[in-house]
């Protein structure tokens, strides 16, 4: 398949930078879902291809960001048992938990594993019977299907050793959420492109109906972005809410059903806590009770969890995108990579990490003179 | 994590009752499990998360952007520079 070569693309990127300056009349803000898409923007420097008037809101879409810090203290408590081999996406091993991270407790001597595939614990599980093998299901819609055929090839191999803790969350209360905040400030969405090649577009008809938004379902290159927003911008000028597809090449209006019925049949829908955002019903996918045998919250009796989150961390408004990282007193400071206060510092797809890869520390003259309320305390 | 890998599968076998292939990254082949993509043919360009391919590639779609840059191409040939644009695509 030919792509087109860094010419062309930077043909078609000015293109469209100027198809999108030349439909935009007034300010538009508008919230890109998905972590990978927010990395994407910030390392291209998509936003600042756009008009002043234009501006792109980071939303909620990084699964090991939003992942609650119960789950994570929970994982601490499980890795850390003798018996146990914890295998984890690597994004998820410098996420702090109330007390230390897997990668301290891994530095400690506990068994801890990155894999890159949930299929891969299953293979441990089988070469080591005496051990108890769990793997780390986190993530959005994108990773539930590889997590529920794992889940589900345990129970046909009848590999009784092998469970996962669980941790899923779904994207569309995600959404609702972000619309029923009093304070919030999106008018449109760029859908998360990858979610919806599994689920399909079905199920954002009727969010952008109720709260009457433009929802574009959007890829996750930069040309793409720029054609999600020059779509989003169009619909938001002509007043025109609805969910439109601009990433056809990978999402149909069905999505993939052959992986939404192994996910009806591994998983059920229950209420989510999600980190820095809170509880929302219906947000989440846990373990139907004919796997419970797989289901490491049964299989390990870890209740006794007691979490706290440092006070100076405000990941919640930015996964919300309510504040920008830089909003953030402790960003750059005491927040960095090494030293990361919240999850959105970590994994690769958090805003404040994407701002700090990729060299966003400074705050741009023009903020600082409208003083912005969250710079006082940085510069107090 | 919802960073889907586009690549091209080279292979299909069944390996302990699953279906799984061959995928290549721009050089670079992994073992794929293709259970979530079971019509796909070898040469087909799938989209892959954490080990599994959940859809393929439309490259009828994927070619479209061609049709953008031929537009732009002959917009070139009306006006001497690109800029602005004045096509709406």
């Amino acid at each position: 398949m030919r792509r087109p070569d860094a010419e062309q693309g930077r043909r078609l990127a000015r293109h469209w930078a100027d198809a999108i300056a030349k439909v935009t009349t007034r300010p538009w803000q508008i919230m890109e879902i998905c972590g990978g898409q927010t990395q994407a923007i910030v390392k291209f420097g998509i936003d600042q291809l756009l008009p002043p008037q234009v501006e792109l809101l980071h939303g909620p879409g990084c699964p090991v960001c939003v992942t609650p810090l119960e789950m994570v203290d929970r994982a601490l408590a499980i890795a850390a048992l003798p018996d146990v081999i914890f295998c984890s996406f690597g994004d998820m091993l410098r996420v702090p938990g109330t007390r230390g991270d897997l990668l301290q407790l891994k530095a400690q001597g506990a068994d801890v594993r990155v894999l890159y595939s949930p299929l891969d614990a299953l293979g441990i599980a089988q070469k080591n019977p005496q051990r108890r093998v769990v793997f780390f299901a986190i993530g959005f819609e994108t990773t539930a299907p590889a997590n529920a055929l794992a889940v589900h090839e345990a129970e046909r191999r009848q590999l009784h050793n092998f469970s996962a803790l669980v941790s899923h969350v779904l994207t569309p209360p995600a959404l609702t959420a972000i619309l029923q905040d009093p304070g919030q400030r999106v008018q449109a969405f760029l859908g998360p492109g990858h979610v919806c090649s599994v689920m399909g577009t079905r199920e954002y008809e009727p969010i952008a109906a109720h709260y009457r938004v433009p929802i574009v379902i959007t890829g996750f290159e930069p040309l793409d972005l720029l054609e999600g927003v020059w779509r989003a911008v169009q619909r938001l000028e002509r007043g025109q809410p609805g969910v439109e597809n601009q990433y056809r090449r990978v999402v149909n209006e069905r999505g993939n059903e052959a992986s939404q019925a192994l996910l009806d049949r591994v998983f059920e829908v229950c209420d989510r806590k999600w980190r820095g955002i809170g509880l929302l019903p219906k947000s989440g996918l846990r373990l139907r009770h004919e796997y419970r045998a797989h289901d490491a919250e049964r299989v390990f009796e870890v209740d006794d969890i007691q979490t706290s989150e440092p006070e100076a961390c405000i990941s919640g408004q930015v996964l919300r995108g309510a504040k920008k990282p830089t909003d953030c007193p402790a960003f750059g400071t005491l927040c960095t990579p090494e030293t990361p206060l919240g999850a959105t510092m970590v994994s690769s797809e958090g805003a404040c990490a994407a701002y700090h890869a990729y060299g966003r520390n400074r705050v741009p003259a023009a903020r600082l003179a409208l003083g912005k309320p969250g710079l006082n305390g940085a510069l107090s | 994590m919802c960073l889907g890998i586009p690549g091209r599968v080279v292979s299909r076998e069944t390996e302990d009752g699953l279906l799984m292939g061959r995928v290549d990254f721009g050089g670079v082949a992994r073992k794929i499990c293709l259970e979530h993509v079971p019509d796909v043919a070898l040469g087909e360009y799938v989209l892959v998360h954490v080990g599994f391919a959940l859809s393929k590639i439309d490259a009828t779609e994927a070619h479209k952007i061609f049709e953008l840059l031929r537009e732009l191409d002959q917009l070139g040939e009306l006006s001497a520079d690109h800029e602005p644009s004045g096509v709406e695509p």
